[in-house]
C-alpha cells in the first residue's frame, strides 16, 4: 500500500478511475441526453407515428387501434391536400426570402464586423428573440392592419394605389395586409430570420479570406467568386438555416391564426383535429407530413452536395 | 534585362503601423527573387501589394512597366501560391487547377486537358479526381502550384509555400521549385523567413526589417557582406562585433561581422584572440562553440572530426583577415 503516487482524496481517486476506464466517463456523460432524446423525444415521436396508422370510427368517434393506411388516404382529400400545399408553398417562400435577406447581413457580420460591431450584430439579431413571440405577432397585426402604419405611410407618400394594387393580386392579396397571405408571409420572415442569419454567418465565418483572394487571384470577379466559391462553401449554413425556417413555418399554428386569411395551415389543422374534433390519427398523419418533407429535403440537399464542404 | 516588378517608394500603413515604409526595389524579369525577413518585417505585405490584395498608402507599383494603381487583383497577370494553399475544398483537384481557365471561359474539355498537363508538371498525374482533403501537405502544395501556373502568369508569387512541410520534403521542394523556375523562365517572387531557403533558391535576396529593405543583393553578397547588424545576425547568425571589439580583432573602429564557420580554434602562435568556452551545442555536422572574449560572446562552428574543447577551457581564435567584414552601417 506504500504507493509512491497516493491518491489525494476521493476526487483524485475518481480521476484515476476515469483515466483507467475512459469509456466509463463518456458513458456517464451521454447517458442523460440519450435517455432524454431516446426515450422522451424519439419515443413520443414513435408513438405519434403509430397513431397515424390508426383510424377513427366515423360513427362513434372512437380511435380504432388497428393498422390502416386509411388515415393517410384522407390527407389526399382536396380540402386536406390544399392545407398541405398551402403550408409547403408558404414555407418555401419564407425560406427563399430569408436566404435572400439573411445573406448580406451574415456576409457583412462574418467578413467585416469586428469587435464592437460584432457585438452590435449579435445583439441586433438576438434582441427580437428575447421578446415574446405573441407580442411580436400581435404587433405585426397592428402594423399590417388597414388602419395601421403601413397603410398610413403608403397613403402619405402617395403609394396608396400601389398598396391596393398589391392587395388586389388574387390568392395572395386580401382585404388588408393583416388578412392576406402577404401579411402571414411577412410575419413568418420576420420571426424566423434570425434562425437563418446565425447558421449562415457561422458557415461564412469558416471560409478563410485566402479562399476569396485565391479566386480573385485566378482572375475571378466578384460575381464569379460568389457563385463558385462563397455560395458552395456557405451552403451547409444555408441548408441548416433553411431547416429552421422551413420546418418552423411548416409547424406553426399561431401566426396564420392571428395574421392572414382564415384558411388553415398544417399546424392549425393538427391543433383543431386533436382538440375539438378528437381525430388524433388524422392529426398525427398531418404531423408526419412535415417530417417526411424535411427528410426528402435533406436527402435532396445531400445528393446535390450541400454538405460536401462540411 | 527588363523589370518585372518595380516598387517606387511604396508605403503601406495600417493605422499607426508602417508595415511597408518607402520601399524601392526592382525585380528583374526571369529572376528568382526572395523576400526574406522575420514575421512583421513587411515582406508578406509587399507580396500582397504585388498581387493587389493590399493597396499602397503611398508610392507606385509597376508590373512590366504598367502602373497598378487602378488594377484590381483579378486583372493582374500574376498568380499566387498561398501560404495555406487556399485550395477550394468543394472542388476536386482537377477543377481546382482548372479554376483560372474556367473563369476565362475556356471550355470544359480544353481546360481539363490543360489541368492534367499542369498536374503532370508537378508530378501529380492521376490525382485529378481527389478532393484536397484527401491529399498530403506536400501534394496540396503542388496542386496550389499547378493552379497558379495554369494561367501562365508572368510573375508567380509564393507566400511561404514550404512553411508547412517537414524538413525532408521542404528540401526536395526547394530543388523542384528552382528547377521549375529555370525551365519555365518566369519570374518567381518568394516570401520566406527561412534564410537557408532564400539563400539556396534565389538569384537575388531582399532582406526586410521593420518595413524597410535592409539589404538587397545576391545570396553571396547578403551572406558574405551584410550591410547592417540586422542582416549579419538574421542571415546566418553571424557574430556581430561592436567597434571596440572589431578594433581588438585588428579592424577599424566600426561594426563588423565575422562568420562562425570562418573562425578556427587554435592554441598556436597564429591565434588572433583568446576566449573562454561558455557553452557547446552539438549540431551533428559540427559543434557550435560559444566563447567569451572582451565581454562579448563569439560563436565558432567547429566541423565534425575536429576536437572540441570543454566548457570552461580557454582557447585561441584565428581567422583569415578577409573574413572580418566591416559593415557600412555606423
Amino acid at each position: 500500500m506504500d504507493s509512491a503516487h497516493p491518491a489525494r482524496g476521493p476526487g483524485d481517486r475518481l480521476t484515476g478511475l476515469f483515466w483507467s476506464r475512459p469509456k466509463l466517463l463518456t458513458a456517464l456523460l451521454i447517458a442523460p441526453p440519450i435517455l432524454w432524446l431516446g426515450v422522451v423525444y424519439v419515443g413520443s415521436l414513435a408513438a405519434l407515428l403509430l397513431q397515424s396508422f390508426y383510424s377513427i370510427d366515423e360513427f362513434s368517434g372512437v380511435v380504432v387501434p388497428e393498422f390502416t393506411l386509411k388515415t393517410y388516404a384522407e390527407l389526399l382529400v382536396p380540402s386536406n391536400y390544399d392545407v398541405i400545399l398551402r403550408t409547403v408553398a408558404m414555407a418555401a417562400a419564407v425560406t427563399l426570402a430569408s436566404v435572400a435577406l439573411a445573406f448580406p447581413v451574415a456576409f457583412f457580420a462574418a467578413r467585416y464586423a469586428k469587435g464592437r460591431w460584432k457585438a452590435v450584430f449579435y445583439l441586433g439579431i438576438m434582441l427580437p428573440l428575447w421578446s415574446s413571440y405573441l407580442v411580436k405577432v400581435y404587433a405585426w397585426k397592428l402594423i399590417l392592419a388597414k388602419e395601421g402604419i403601413i397603410t398610413w405611410a403608403a397613403e402619405g407618400i402617395g403609394a396608396g394605389n400601389l398598396l391596393n394594387a398589391v392587395l388586389a393580386i388574387p390568392v395572395i392579396g386580401g382585404n388588408s395586409l393583416s388578412t392576406s397571405y402577404i401579411g402571414t408571409f411577412l410575419v413568418f420572415v420576420y420571426v424566423w430570420l434570425p434562425y437563418m442569419i446565425l447558421p449562415m454567418q457561422a458557415s461564412l465565418e469558416r471560409v478563410p479570406t485566402s479562399m476569396l483572394e485565391a479566386s480573385a487571384d485566378l482572375g475571378a470577379g466578384g460575381w464569379r467568386t460568389f457563385r463558385s466559391v462563397i455560395l458552395p462553401l456557405a451552403l451547409p449554413g444555408v441548408v441548416a438555416g433553411s431547416i429552421f425556417t422551413f420546418s418552423l413555418t411548416l409547424g406553426d399554428y399561431i401566426i396564420p391564426q392571428i395574421v392572414g386569411s382564415s384558411r388553415f395551415f398544417i399546424g392549425q389543422a393538427v391543433y383543431s383535429l386533436q382538440g375539438t374534433a378528437g381525430n388524433i390519427p388524422l392529426a398525427a398523419a398531418f404531423a408526419v407530413v412535415p417530417i417526411v418533407i424535411m427528410l426528402v429535403y435533406l436527402t435532396v440537399a445531400r445528393k446535390m452536395g450541400a454538405f460536401d464542404a462540411l | 534585362m527588363n523589370a518585372a516588378v518595380e516598387f517606387l517608394s511604396v508605403s503601406r500603413h495600417f493605422g499607426q503601423v508602417r508595415a511597408v515604409d518607402r520601399v524601392d526595389m526592382t525585380i528583374a524579369e526571369g529572376s528568382f527573387f526572395a523576400m526574406l525577413g522575420p514575421s512583421g518585417s513587411g515582406k508578406t505585405t509587399c507580396l500582397r501589394l504585388i498581387s493587389g490584395f493590399e493597396k499602397p498608402s503611398g508610392g507606385a507599383i509597376r508590373i512590366f512597366g504598367e502602373d497598378m494603381g487602378e488594377v484590381p487583383p483579378n486583372r493582374r497577370h500574376v498568380n499566387t501560391v498561398f501560404q495555406d494553399y487556399a485550395l477550394f475544398p468543394h472542388m476536386n483537384v482537377r477543377d481546382n487547377v482548372a479554376y483560372g481557365l474556367m473563369v476565362k471561359g475556356v471550355d470544359r474539355r480544353a481546360r481539363h486537358g490543360k489541368a492534367e498537363e499542369m498536374l503532370a508538371l508537378v508530378k501529380l498525374d492521376g490525382f485529378g479526381d481527389r478532393k484536397p482533403a484527401q491529399l498530403s501537405g506536400g501534394q496540396r502544395q503542388r496542386v496550389a502550384l499547378a493552379r497558379a501556373l495554369v494561367n501562365e502568369p508572368r510573375v508567380l508569387l509564393l507566400d511561404e509555400p514550404l512553411g508547412a512541410l517537414d524538413l525532408k520534403l521542404r528540401e526536395a521542394m526547394q530543388d523542384e521549385l528552382k528547377a521549375l523556375q529555370q525551365r519555365l523562365g518566369i519570374t518567381f517572387v518568394f516570401v520566406t523567413h527561412d534564410q537557408g531557403e532564400a539563400l539556396s533558391m534565389a538569384d537575388r535576396v531582399a532582406v526586410f526589417n521593420e518595413g524597410r529593405i535592409a539589404q538587397i543583393g545576391t545570396p553571396a553578397e547578403v551572406y558574405d557582406r551584410p550591410a547592417t547588424r540586422f542582416v549579419a545576425d538574421f542571415v546566418g547568425s553571424s557574430n556581430v562585433l561592436p567597434p571596440a571589439l572589431t578594433q581588438a580583432f585588428g579592424g577599424p573602429a566600426r561594426w563588423a561581422s565575422l562568420r562562425p564557420e570562418a573562425i578556427r580554434l587554435s592554441t598556436g602562435p597564429e591565434a588572433r584572440a583568446k576566449g573562454r568556452v561558455t557553452a557547446l551545442r552539438y549540431l551533428g555536422a559540427g559543434t557550435r562553440v560559444a566563447l567569451e572574449t572582451g565581454g562579448q560572446e563569439i560563436a565558432v562552428l567547429v566541423p565534425a572530426g575536429v576536437p572540441v574543447p570543454e566548457v570552461g577551457a580557454t582557447s585561441g581564435l584565428t581567422w583569415d583577415a578577409s573574413a572580418l567584414h566591416v559593415m557600412e552601417e555606423a
